[in-house]
């Protein structure tokens, strides 16, 4: 009991200190919600890094008229419960303006009933479909939908005139979600899906589910998943001697995924946003320069290269801090700032809000890339 | 706050559940939260797919959920120690796997969402107040029943079971099927427990009743004490506040909750109810000699 009471004390110390050093101008305080830890930590924290970072220089540049920013973050673990219980906290007592996240579309699911009853507007950083469809007035997201991935692969499959394909998905919401969208967009293109497997999150070996492929007619392999996974299904497939075509999802658009998979990346092809060969996109590219300063910062602050999913966190800050500095910091006009929205360019794309359309992208929010020489080049 | 208060209720109706037959019939179980998920999902699904009016979903998902343990208890509770505990965690993780690969049905791993809340004519429980009375209300019903069930004829030959089941058998409890009737209970109330949080939340997904919830729960009634209906209840409410009192500590949070519970553990082997106590009448003499001397 004494050690409780305490750390209570300390808990107590730590936020009057806080608040003290922030009382000089009344910041706008905006929420914060990411997986940082749990399964989905390989998005939540990326995240919370980038919004944490750009947070910080938004302060440091002057705020925004002014006005400092104060970042409330809370992690949900990727559970619902938590998730609901650390918005109705952001909502109800920290008062924020806005809230941006959830990392992953259950998450955000689970908080949307409490948001748009108390018409705070969130900016989502998961990608399900759901999320934005049907439109829900106080609800936007930034992650690019996984119908617009599905879509740049299966494109390129009818270039190469490839008909027949299987699909190894994994078992959580990333790859159930491309799943769906795998098995329904596949007709519009005339692609006929011979095999359909999943594979478990924590699966260690995927030579079963691959020597079932191996021997029916596939032209190509599509695999849906998030480190390790992908990594291990292309080191099984190079051990068996697979020939065939393999394309993986933007889930694992980072340099960790060709650090995992080693030799057997090479000629693996994949959607993913421009951060990813941010370096090497034409000077002529509009969203050049966003994603330029963003690969920069976040090398300077954490030593990492920033990833997609950090893109996601730093497009729904700056999505925010656009719509504030226009217009004040009430959650119902900052609602119909962002939904006014134009060409904004963002790290996962070039963002157009309207009343009917609270996502955003368009198609060309991915690139087609391939790993040739353990890096990342253009697929033309 | 209302909002956490409705969480802790929730857990107390859980933890009681399961000290019934981890405290008093001193059998664990280690696939609690599949009973819990279960109930959300009964639920969910009879009300959101097929239109069903919520109290009667409420009603099927824990009949349906308490039949399920008592046929699975036939067999599983043939079981004793690690061996009881392996299968329980074997019953919750298939359960947990079929909430997130049944996607036609349970919407996988990105969960349902439009649960509708619960009602009686025109009040419709659809804020945080009103589902706090609601919560409530069935949190004390459980607790009155489970301490009356403890106090009971079938409370002591629970005990019994607990301290020796060969003397329990001797003196005429039938063991086998008391432990069944015991485990489809807790089971029943748990389920009832899933549809309040499937008709509070309005939405579920698969994480919430996954293994760690299941650890979780017997970490409450472990903490809280074992065989004490009251020593639940804390336990209940300290997982649940802790984690909200320590989101100060921002990063730390985790580490300081795990400090706790090993301190606790460590100092109160016998759980809050008896701990607290403990702790206050070991500080009152040795204060009053000081005085003295």
């Amino acid at each position: 009991m004494l050690s409780m009471t305490r750390t209570l004390f300390v808990a107590l110390l730590i936020t009057a200190q806080a608040t003290i050093v922030l009382a000089a101008a009344p910041p706008i305080k905006i929420g914060a919600l990411f997986a940082v830890t749990g399964p989905a930590s390989f998005l939540g924290e990326p995240e919370r890094n980038t919004a944490q970072m750009v947070v910080d220089e938004i302060n440091q540049s002057g705020g925004i008229k002014g006005r400092m920013l104060l970042l409330i973050t809370y992690d949900t673990q990727g559970d619902a419960t938590r998730a609901v219980q650390a918005a109705t906290r952001l909502i109800k007592e920290d008062k924020v303006v806005a809230i941006i996240g959830p990392s992953t579309t259950g998450d955000t699911m689970a908080i949307i009933p409490l948001v748009e009853k108390s018409q705070i507007p969130l900016i989502s950083c998961a990608a399900g479909i759901k999320i934005t469809e049907p439109v829900k007035p106080w609800v936007f997201k930034t992650a690019q939908n996984d119908s617009l991935a599905v879509a740049k692969i299966y494109e390129h499959l009818v270039k190469r005139k490839i008909t027949k394909i299987s699909i190894l998905t994994v078992s959580d919401s990333f790859g159930s979600s491309g799943r769906e969208q795998l098995k329904n967009q596949a007709a519009k293109y005339g692609i006929q899906i011979l095999s359909d497997d999943t594979y478990g999150p924590k699966d260690t070996d995927m030579t079963p589910q691959l020597t079932k492929i191996r021997t029916n007619q596939s032209q190509a392999l599509i695999c849906w998943g998030t480190n390790p996974g992908p990594a291990l299904i292309a080191r099984n497939a190079k051990q068996l001697g697979l020939k065939l075509p393999l394309y993986m999802s933007h889930g694992v658009s980072s340099k960790k995924f060709i650090d995992l998979a080693g030799d057997a990346a090479e000629g693996i092809i994949l959607p993913s946003g421009r951060v990813l060969v941010a370096d090497i996109l034409p000077n002529s590219d509009k969203q050049k320069k966003s994603l330029l300063s963003y690969v920069k910062d976040y090398q300077k602050h954490y030593k990492a290269e920033g990833d997609h999913f950090g893109g996601h966190a730093w497009d729904a800050v700056m999505l925010l801090k656009s719509a504030i500095s226009k217009s004040g910091e009430n959650p119902a006009s900052i609602r119909g700032q962002l939904e006014k929205t134009k060409n904004f360019y963002g790290i996962g794309g070039i963002f157009n809000y309207s009343p009917a359309d609270h996502s955003g992208l368009g198609k060309d929010a991915f690139v087609l890339v391939e790993v040739k020489g353990k890096d990342w080049k253009l697929v033309p | 706050m209302m909002n956490v208060l409705v969480f802790v209720g929730i857990n107390t109706i859980l933890a009681v559940a399961l000290n019934l037959l981890l405290g008093y019939a001193g059998q664990i179980s280690l696939g609690h939260a599949a009973f819990f998920g279960l109930g959300a999902y009964i639920s969910g699904v009879l009300t959101v797919t097929y239109g069903l009016n919520s109290w009667i979903s409420m009603f099927i998902a824990a009949t349906a959920t308490g039949i399920l343990a008592f046929i699975l208890g036939f067999p599983i509770l043939k079981l004793k120690g690690h061996y009881l505990a392996m299968a329980t965690l074997g019953f919750g993780i298939i359960v947990y796997i079929v909430f997130n690969e049944t996607v036609a049905l349970t919407g996988g791993p990105s969960g349902l969402s439009g649960i509708p809340n619960l009602g009686i004519a025109s009040l419709t429980f659809d804020s945080d107040i009103k589902n706090y009375y609601l919560v409530w209300l069935f949190a004390l019903i459980s607790i009155f029943l489970s301490l009356n069930l403890a106090d009971s004829r079938i409370g002591r030959a629970l005990r019994a079971i607990h301290d020796s089941e060969v003397a329990a058998r001797g003196m005429g409890v039938n063991v086998r099927l008391l432990k069944v009737q015991i485990f489809a209970l807790s089971a029943l109330l748990s389920a009832v427990a899933g549809s309040l949080y499937a008709h509070t939340m309005t939405f579920i997904s698969p994480a919430s009743f996954g293994f760690n919830f299941s650890v979780e729960l017997v970490t409450m009634v472990i903490i809280g004490g074992l065989g004490s209906i009251y020593g639940s209840f804390l336990g209940a409410a300290l997982l649940t506040l802790l984690p909200e009192i320590l989101r100060a500590f921002q990063d730390y949070d985790i580490i300081v909750y795990g400090l706790l519970l090993i301190l606790m553990t460590m100092f109160m082997p016998g759980g809050l109810v008896r701990g607290v106590p403990g702790i206050l009448l070991s500080l009152r003499p040795a204060r009053k000699q000081g005085r003295e001397y």
